[in-house]
């Protein structure tokens, strides 16, 4: 069926016609036509598989060529220096990298966990008619547009986050060497600890998901003899379950790593945007992604605009490498499973 | 036998199962809050004013008609753009070059591309588009919204052609259909579902796309069609609404931000609805 060679149902059904009358003449014409269509539709659709290569060579050529002038400029430099000044026209990228190392950290050390524990709750403990209903609605988290955590993270989750949580905080963790640092200075209510938060929210459903797909794919009959021999639920969840999917729960992780990463909207509008790295996870910071976003259109000069692409590419090369990652974890475990 | 193992066993699992279910109750809650808080301030703003007025200046009475029928225009020139291109590359990876090498770089490619950051796209269709003319353009915007969709149609497609039977194709080609016919009467009727929900996701996922807009589009304070000058869209004017110190722009920011959500939940019950006829049909 899935042969490619030249001998085509059209080859085959013009050998058997005799150029003798107006009728085979014209089913030859007609059978020339298909195979013309056939050989047209071949084409137009490799050209388009190919665009997706295209679009991809373009945005990786089109970020390096924008951000060559500030590449120049600044050098290696660039990826470590801290000062950034539209002014004097010095960039540095650390601050917008730290922030977006620690936001990503921070939605990690939440999601991943809760993740897990959701996915269990579903494959495990969830009555069957609930499944379904619960799974919807995690994924409806994941559909609602970043904008709109956003929004209401500014309105809603960081004033309540400025009044109730972080004074919490800052009373609790105030005497703790390490820990009174972290949790340092008036609560803002924006800031990188916010902005974790927030994201945690928007990675959950994807971890989630793909964990709760993984787990469904164990064989019962590893989980039945786990608990023939007497293991609890959660006995068999972490030797048995957590064991067989590992290489897919990585993969999964790392995806919802690369949407914190390069999560754009939802940070902009709580992290506070401030160029320094401090060492308070409630102090206003910046993320590359907010960075761009809040500045792109207000950046005056070649070398400011060039310094803001080169954030980009940054970025994109960071989670590139991220989602390649992950792609090829889950690859594995595809075939595995399929093998 | 020792008790207190068999104890502290028991009561580890007591306790991980009281995580389990404490996670999905926390993961559920916040579906719960932002959606309450949303129809509590959306609603109290909305009116017909709304959908029949343009953005107002700081301090008077507006509506969202401009950013809704720019984001309208974009969206759709983003489908019409990117469907077609997305439709064929499944095809060529589903039905010609299943087992090419092509296909499976591209299939990797697509699938990073697929969650790679939007403002990335953004800036890519800056370089490209805007920095080339001189300004910014809703052509541009739709430009970079159709390179969203692409990624999303390209996966569904691929995903739901390949669970067309390969019975089906053999018996189109046992009559002598010639295959780019089998592909278009057959292979795409059979997944016909399938791909309209692909197309359905991709809307959700553009609707609501905000990053790729802000230099791209830019923002329209007026009412304009015109696709070679700046387009108002309704997530980057709420981006500029609710930033701002005003109350009526805030207001209406999170207007904007009910009828993104509740565009974007109703295009996936939908899509929802035509999977489900698909499995049991």
């Amino acid at each position: 069926m899935q042969s490619t060679g030249r001998g085509s149902v059209v080859d085959v059904a013009l050998q058997g016609t005799g150029l003798s009358t107006a009728a085979q003449l014209d089913r030859v014409r007609v059978l020339q036509r298909l195979r013309l269509g056939d050989v047209a539709f071949r084409h137009l659709t490799r050209a388009a598989a190919a665009t997706v290569l295209i679009i991809l060579g373009g945005i990786i050529v089109s970020l390096v060529w924008g951000s060559l002038p500030a590449l120049r400029a600044f050098g290696v430099s660039f990826l470590y220096e801290e000062v950034w000044n539209p002014v004097t026209e010095k960039f540095g990228a650390i601050a917008p990298i730290y922030g977006t190392i620690v936001t990503s950290l921070i939605a990690m050390l939440i999601a991943v966990p809760v993740g897990l524990f959701i996915a269990l709750f579903l494959t495990e403990l969830c009555p069957m008619w609930l499944r379904r209903p619960i799974g919807i609605a995690i994924e409806l988290l994941a559909g609602i547009p970043s904008i709109i955590y956003g929004i209401w993270g500014l309105f809603v989750f960081a004033p309540f986050l400025q009044q109730h949580v972080q004074p919490f905080l800052i009373a609790v963790f105030g005497e703790i060497p390490i820990l009174s640092t972290l949790f340092a200075g008036p609560p803002y209510g924006i800031g990188v600890f916010t902005a974790g938060l927030i994201l945690a929210i928007m990675v959950l459903p994807f971890i989630t998901s793909i964990s709760r797909d993984v787990f469904e794919a164990v064989p019962p009959v590893l989980k039945e003899a786990a608990y023939g021999l007497g293991c609890t639920t959660w006995e068999v969840a972490r030797y048995v379950v957590l064991p067989y999917t590992r290489v897919g729960v990585i993969g999964g992780v790392m995806l919802g790593l690369g949407r914190a990463l390069g999560e754009t909207m939802a940070v902009t509008f709580v992290i506070g945007n401030a160029h320094r790295i401090s060492g308070s996870l409630l102090a206003p910071g910046t993320t590359i992604s907010a960075t761009i976003a809040n500045e792109f259109t207000e950046a005056v000069g070649d070398l400011y605009t060039s310094a803001l692409i080169a954030l980009g590419l940054i970025l994109f090369v960071i989670t590139f490498i991220v989602l390649a990652i992950a792609r090829l974890l889950l690859l594995r475990l595809n075939a595995r499973v399929g093998a | 036998m020792d008790k207190s193992l068999y104890a502290s066993r028991r009561r580890r699992n007591g306790i991980t199962m009281a995580l389990a279910y404490a996670a999905t109750g926390f993961g559920l809650s916040w579906l719960v809050l932002i959606l309450a808080v949303l129809l509590w301030e959306g609603f109290s703003g909305l009116s017909l004013s709304v959908f029949t007025e343009m953005t107002p200046p700081p301090g008077s009475a507006g509506g969202l008609l401009n950013p809704i029928v720019g984001s309208l225009v974009m969206t759709i020139i983003a489908v019409l753009i990117g469907t077609p291109l997305g439709i064929m590359a499944g095809t060529y990876m589903a039905e010609y070059g299943r087992y090419d090498k092509l296909t499976t770089v591209v299939r990797f490619i697509n699938d990073i591309l697929l969650s790679a950051p939007s403002i990335v796209v953004g800036l890519f269709v800056y370089e490209v588009m805007v920095a080339q003319m001189g300004h910014f353009s809703g052509w541009a915007g739709a430009v970079s919204l159709a390179v969203i969709v692409i990624p999303v149609v390209v996966r569904t497609t691929e995903d739901m052609l390949t669970l067309v039977p390969d019975t089906l194709r053999e018996a189109a080609a046992s009559i002598g259909l010639p295959r780019s016919l089998m592909i278009q009467r057959v292979a795409y009727r059979a997944a016909r579902a399938g791909m309209i929900t692909g197309v359905l996701l991709a809307v959700a996922r553009i609707s609501g796309e905000t990053a790729p807009l802000l230099f791209t589009a830019l923002n329209n304070q007026f009412w304009s069609l015109n696709l070679n000058a700046p387009v108002s869209s309704l997530p980057v004017v709420i981006f500029q609404f609710a930033l701002s110190p005003y109350r009526d722009w805030q207001k209406l920011a999170w207007t904007g931000a009910l009828i993104i959500t509740l565009a974007v939940l109703f295009l996936s019950i939908v899509a929802r609805i035509l999977t489900a006829q698909r499995k049991t049909s």
